[in-house]
């Protein structure tokens, strides 16, 4: 054998061995939380959602860890530990984010994991987070079929699902557009487009049963070019025009529809619009319907959390206003949060030992000591906490899954800027379904708040 | 019968790999899964190299194969490791038995495309079939093997021990129809075509069936890959997963059966560390990955072994 062979076998053995070996064991002392993050890095949605997501994430982690936090946020880090963050590119789809969270968990030892905007990858991670045994909050994914079709108690998701963009979507519409017959829609091909004009559909055929779904364009992820689907929605002559495209996608359309005039008659809904409102001035036609899947961004009261993620964000981004994946990252850190913490104090609460004097040092320092996992997921099913956009409250998918209100408003340009005016709230409980009700079935049967 | 060498020590790795399953990191257990998933759908694509053809769409096989399997368990529910392989591996060679028939007539470019394009007409048909999780995919559950039923830690090593045991399997059937005398006409077939017809053996046939070998291991990675991952989606299917399997081919060279295993290990292993430590930049790695290969080792990771054999 060659001495270059040689050298080749011992260096793919190396390689071998190395990645084979056992990983270094366990600190036994936590001196660190480590949180992997994972949000898409690359791709069409690391634009408008991903990076966003990872501004916000940076932003937040550094001033939690400084203690900068608002109230009731002010304690360093998660529970005195300082966060350190794991980022991971959430791009290539289910099978590789799973492998990818194996990692994070078995090589990186992470205590948790935050993130996935992706339907599928949420999917995907969720059965392997609960075989693994980690806490994993999901960031900004919206499918209802996470905790519909199964339960967990390793997973939660901090953000409201889908669903109830839809049917605050139409609420919003027949508010202020009583008389609309002819609807129309143009969502991309793929789970999200489909499930959202689904819902869409589900809900005008619920309350206004007299409308007519005139024509339904589904042009494929990522197509870029909408010449024929704009053609059939004009000869479609609608009234409203229904959309959950995004990103370059979204920017792409309206470039293309406004000079045919596509919207000079029709009302044109956006049900996830918000993120790029500050890169279509000019593109928007005014008193467009624009949603920001929650009340995000533009549309969240102004609070103290508020107005402490803005200032974080702004100094990011080179002073951007947080768009509604930031205000669902801030969710996801401020939940997980709450919940050690919460764990924390029940157990120092519950274990001083009033007048008992046995083993008081060993008690207290149990009692001390960071709250494990078991102990934040008690302490974060049914929480109810405060996020930048208002109360969030963990009340399905059996105290996994978060409801909050949202809201929709109507733009006007005004100095340039996509301003947003007539904005109307929902309470969750109006929008979302009841507990143990599938998100269509709900709709279909005329929103019953029981089973 | 008398086995080769190669296939004495594919034997011997396979059962000293499955022996020591216990104690390697859950992490090295979860790596080496997608890595010889990955390495039996290569061991396909070598086959095809070895006769002279790419296949840019390789991804169809093994994105119905996962999808056979899954939809064992979904709809039939029948959720058996073993039955969800044979499932995937039967459903692959039947869609290349039929697809065969035209794409065996084609070479070079022409073959290539035309794969790429019975890839992305299953991934239009997916993304369209919204019982199937569109886009989003569905999860599949393997609950038992061969009627055991298995869960928790037990599940996790049979289906570890199963993926170790389908690559050896896999590979040692393939090495040793690469030394039978139709085996051997694959590099023949590639070299010159023409020859091959004068010596009396027909190239359009001997193409067919090894599209159909390709496919067949191609449907038990996908299989395989779809109860070790527990979800799949219509991305199986798409180009870039196919891309990826000429790019851990092309790293691997077709020099042994050996060589899509360790590439596909190479490149899970690179490819998963570099998402950790550089989450910005891990395509750039790949991508330089690639490029030292190509510009160093012309014949790919193999032959670093093969040089030995070299005058």
């Amino acid at each position: 054998m060659s001495r270059i062979t040689h050298a080749a076998v011992a260096a793919l053995a190396t390689v071998v061995v190395s990645v084979l070996a056992p990983a270094p064991a366990q600190a036994v002392q936590k001196t660190t939380f480590r949180i992997g993050f994972v949000t898409f890095l690359s791709g069409p949605a690391a634009g408008p959602f991903g990076v966003p997501a990872k501004l916000a994430a940076e932003a937040i982690v550094e001033s939690l860890n400084a203690g900068k936090g608002p109230a009731p946020y002010q304690v360093k880090g998660i529970g005195s530990l300082p966060i350190e963050l794991v980022v991971v590119d959430e791009a290539g789809g289910g099978t590789k984010q799973v492998s990818e969270f194996r990692s994070l968990v078995e090589r990186q030892n992470v205590d948790a994991v935050i993130g996935y905007i992706g339907s599928g990858d949420c999917l995907a991670i969720a059965p392997v987070a609960e075989e693994l045994k980690m806490l994993t909050v999901l960031v900004d994914c919206g499918t209802p079929r996470v905790f519909e079709e199964a339960s967990y108690k390793y997973v939660f998701r901090t953000r409201a699902h889908a669903t109830m963009d839809a049917v605050a979507a139409t609420l919003y519409l027949l508010d202020n557009r009583p008389a609309v017959k002819r609807i129309t829609g143009i969502n991309q091909n793929y789970a999200y487009g489909q499930d959202s004009w689904n819902d869409f559909e589900a809900t005008i055929k619920t309350i206004r049963p007299d409308a007519e779904i005139i024509s339904s364009q589904m042009p494929k992820f990522g197509a870029g070019q909408y010449g024929a689907e704009i053609s059939a929605l004009l000869s479609a002559n609608p009234d409203v025009i229904h959309s959950s495209l995004w990103g370059g996608d979204l920017e792409a359309f309206m470039l293309q529809a406004q000079p045919r005039d596509l919207f000079k008659r029709a009302q044109l809904i956006l049900v996830a619009g918000e993120p790029y409102l500050h890169r279509l001035p000019g593109k928007i036609p005014d008193g467009t319907i624009i949603g920001a899947r929650g009340a995000n961004g533009a549309f969240a009261p102004d609070s103290p959390i508020k107005r402490w993620l803005t200032e974080l964000y702004k100094g990011k981004s080179g002073g951007l206003d947080p768009n509604y994946p930031a205000y669902s990252v801030a969710n996801a850190f401020l939940g997980l949060k709450t919940a050690f913490e919460k764990a924390q104090r029940t157990k120092i609460g519950s274990a001083i030992p009033m007048g008992a004097a046995k083993n008081v040092k060993e008690e207290m320092e149990k009692a001390y000591a960071p709250a494990n996992t078991e102990e934040a997921i008690a302490s974060f099913e049914n929480l109810v906490f405060d996020g930048p956009a208002g109360k969030v409250r963990m009340a399905l998918g059996k105290g996994h899954q978060a409801v909050q209100g949202t809201a929709y408003g109507t733009t006007r340009l005004e100095n340039g800027v996509i301003k947003l005016g007539n904005i109307k709230y929902y309470d969750a409980d109006r929008v979302t379904p009841p507990e143990g009700v599938s998100s269509l079935d709900w709709i279909k049967s005329g929103f019953r708040k029981t089973k | 019968m008398k086995l080769d060498r190669t296939s004495v020590a594919l034997l011997a790795v396979g059962a000293v790999l499955i022996a020591v399953g216990p104690v390697l990191p859950k992490w090295g257990v979860s790596l080496l899964n997608v890595s010889l998933c990955y390495g039996i759908v290569v061991l396909g694509m070598m086959l095809m190299m070895r006769t002279g053809l790419v296949s840019f769409g390789h991804g169809l096989y093994y994105c119905i194969g996962a999808y056979a399997g899954g939809l064992l368990d979904h709809y039939l529910k029948l959720p058996d490791m073993l039955l969800m392989v044979a499932g995937g591996a039967l459903s692959a060679a039947v869609v290349a038995t039929i697809l065969g028939f035209l794409l065996a007539k084609y070479r070079d470019i022409f073959f290539a495309m035309l794969s790429l394009a019975f890839s992305m007409i299953l991934y239009g048909l997916l993304t369209k079939s919204a019982s199937l999780g569109s886009t989003d995919g569905f999860n599949v559950a393997a609950k038992s093997i061969a009627g055991v039923a298995v869960n928790g830690e037990g599940r996790q090593f049979a289906a570890y021990a199963l993926t170790v045991a389908l690559a050896a399997v896999c590979a040692l059937l393939l090495n040793l129809y690469l030394r039978s005398h139709r085996g051997r006409l694959a590099e023949a077939i590639r070299d010159n075509e023409l020859r091959v017809e004068y010596m009396g053996a027909s190239v359009r046939n001997i193409v067919h069936l090894h599209y159909i070998m390709a496919a067949t291991f191609a449907g038990i990675g996908g299989a395989m890959m779809s109860i070790n991952i527990g979800h799949i989606d219509p991305e199986m299917t798409y180009w870039p997963q196919s891309g990826e399997f000429v790019f851990i081919g092309i790293l691997s060279g077709t020099g042994s059966v050996f060589a899509p295993m360790l590439g596909a290990l190479l490149f899970e292993t690179i490819r998963s560390f570099a998402y950790e430590y550089s989450p910005n930049t891990w395509q750039m790695v790949l991508g330089i990955t690639m490029l030292i290969v190509i510009v160093f080792l012309p014949g790919g990771l193999w032959s670093l072994f093969r040089q030995r054999r070299a005058p």
